[in-house]
């Protein structure tokens, strides 16, 4: 497709008259026809998304309580506390946990499944569908259950415990593990997410690439390894991504399960934002811990594309080819 | 025979899996037919008697039922305006060349890397100064506006697919840009269509944090918002909360259950591509 060049005629176009202007006419309208249906969604997307970047870029170079205009500047004083505290290094070091967790714990299992799950066993039309319903789910809602299963004393996890003769534990309190809990919690919401992603994955590889392998007296293990999971590269690679973006920008479920404690031992970089920006107004501060949250994802994100995306770019999937 | 026995392991995997996912709905669905005495005695057994108080408590809430409407309201609201402002742009981007097309259209993909929680704190600056706080419109705005990327890309890719032939066809027979936009290439583009939809509407009714720092006011809360201000509200009482819970958990099943298709196939979509 050569594109829109090829387009035939101009808007509206009768033909016969004006035949001479017509071609400096066609490009002047297309141009101002195409903008006019772009300009809706980029003056909401430049004034809700572009903006608030800018905006915290700005204050965090203030000291603000949000009160007045930002006026109090500071230069990088808010940049160089941030790198002495603390509460924010320990929150880099909690967001890393969870990334490492998630990625050997979380997305293995999840394509564990997926591969299980790709086999004819019974009723793995209902499991795939059990499976994905924790995802529906507000973090919200799901945090809540959560507080209640992990709660101390009545709380359902203990009550299992404590029935197999096993000692209560503190789910949410206990600072040297309370990440390991969240990390259940995470799991549970998640890995159906994955797992549904890897089977579409799986379900794109043909057949005859399997029992070749196996003609050629590849066992189980080996018709994984050097079929299955190169050919699922792609949605692999993805799917980590999605993942640690996720986490990086891990809010609803710590605030509600533990509100970042005890002691900040499973405070994220979004809990710190929102502690300092809305709990002590302390708006440059805060605006600081965004500004760090965004070159975070932008360096992921964009060192990912560069690094781990591209080979997919140029090969796989040519959908995304033409755009990047 | 041989190939039954084969799959053995691979049944009490999955069965073990499907029981950590199943305990917790189980939990709160018998949870909220017991009273909190019996919830800690029995925490995981049939309920016994049966209690239906919690449930028919929380059903008999104007609070409940006002949370839906506002969780409902705003996700109809965003995904509309997502959808539309999405579709006309990506029409832009899949079937016109103008000077500036590639930047644009990069500048939004790049969006799709800014996490929401990033934006939040000079969101509510922005939404302060504009006089939006506790307004649905605070909520409506962002959400379509970071929604936007993801259904551009998605749309963009159905609308390119649309041979060049049927464009050709409809400005012969004096089809202006919107009408073909209007007429044609959106009636053409339903599935994609449903497919960003349910994107978004799951995208909002899940929403926590934005609702959070927006509404002040009661009268507004989401579900999300809801169940956590109740859970608050009622710490003592886990049986009631539970059945909160669960109650605000069926218009997400429900949907779940209806567009599972589009849902999957959008986020395959999504996935894939962003």
């Amino acid at each position: 497709m050569t594109g829109p060049d090829a387009r035939p005629a101009p808007p509206g176009g009768r033909p016969a008259e004006r035949r001479g202007r017509r071609e400096g006419r066609r490009r002047g309208s297309g141009w101002i026809t195409a903008i006019l249906f772009v300009l809706p969604a980029l003056v909401l997307f430049t004034l809700l998304v572009l903006t608030p970047i800018l905006v915290a870029g700005y204050t965090s170079l203030h000291k603000w309580n949000g009160i007045g205009p930002p006026s109090d500047f500071i230069g990088l004083d808010n940049f160089t506390r941030l790198l002495n505290s603390d509460i924010f290094i320990g929150d880099l070091r909690n967001g890393g946990i969870l990334v490492v967790l998630s990625l050997v714990v979380q997305l293995p299992l999840s394509l564990g499944l997926a591969v299980m799950l790709n086999q004819r066993i019974r009723g793995r039309a209902l499991y795939r569908l059990l499976f994905f319903a924790p995802y529906m789910l507000s973090e919200a809602i799901t945090g809540v259950l959560f507080s209640l299963i992990l709660s101390p004393e009545a709380g359902l996890a203990n009550r299992l415990l404590t029935s197999w003769g096993l000692e209560p534990w503190s789910w949410l309190s206990e600072p040297d593990t309370v990440l390991f809990s969240l990390f259940l919690v995470i799991t549970w919401k998640y890995f159906g997410f994955h797992m549904i992603i890897y089977l579409a994955g799986l379900q794109g590889i043909p057949k005859e690439l399997h029992e070749a392998a196996r003609i050629d007296g590849a066992g189980g293990w080996k018709v994984f390894r050097y079929v299955t999971l190169p050919l699922l590269g792609p949605t692999v690679r993805v799917s980590v991504f999605l993942s640690v973006i996720g986490t990086i920008q891990l809010f609803d479920l710590v605030w509600i399960l533990t509100g970042g404690g005890p002691s900040h031992a499973s405070e994220t970089m979004a809990v710190s934002m929102f502690e300092y920006g809305f709990k002590r107004t302390q708006i440059g501060y805060s605006s600081a811990i965004s500004v760090a949250m965004f070159l975070i994802s932008l360096v992921f994100a964009l060192g990912y594309q560069r690094f781990v995306l591209r080979r997919d770019l140029e090969g796989a999937s040519t959908t995304m080819g033409d755009h990047r | 025979m041989i190939a039954r026995f084969r799959t053995v392991p691979i049944h009490v995997i999955v069965w073990v899996a499907a029981v950590f996912i199943v305990v917790p709905f189980v939990y709160g669905l018998f949870g909220g037919f017991k009273t909190t005495a019996q919830l800690s005695e029995n925490p995981l057994g049939l309920p016994s008697p049966w209690v239906t108080e919690n449930y028919t408590d929380v059903i008999a809430t104007g609070a409940f039922w006002r949370q839906l409407l506002n969780s409902l309201f705003i996700a109809v609201a965003t995904t509309v305006l997502v959808v539309f402002l999405s579709a006309m742009a990506a029409f832009a981007f899949a079937r016109f060349a103008f000077r500036g097309r590639e930047f644009l259209f990069t500048l939004f993909a790049i969006g799709l890397m800014f996490p929401f929680a990033v934006a939040i704190l000079p969101l509510f600056i922005l939404l302060r100064t504009f006089g939006l706080l506790d307004n649905p419109l605070g909520v409506i705005l962002p959400q379509a506006a970071f929604g936007l990327p993801l259904t551009i890309i998605i749309l963009r890719t159905f609308f390119r697919s649309i041979p060049n032939e049927v464009e050709e066809a409809a400005t012969l027979d004096g089809c202006t840009p919107f009408g073909f936009f209007w007429r044609v290439l959106l009636p053409m583009a339903r599935p994609a269509l449903a497919t960003v939809s349910v994107l978004a509407i799951v995208a909002s009714w899940n929403n926590f944090f934005l609702p959070l720092v927006v509404f002040n006011d009661p009268n507004l809360w989401t579900l999300p918002l809801g169940v956590q201000q109740f859970q608050g509200e009622y710490a003592a009482d886990t049986a009631k909360i539970l059945a909160y819970v669960i109650v605000s958990m069926v218009p997400a099943l429900a949907f779940y259950a209806v567009a599972e298709r589009q849902l999957i196939s959008g986020l395959t979509a999504g996935a894939t591509k962003g």
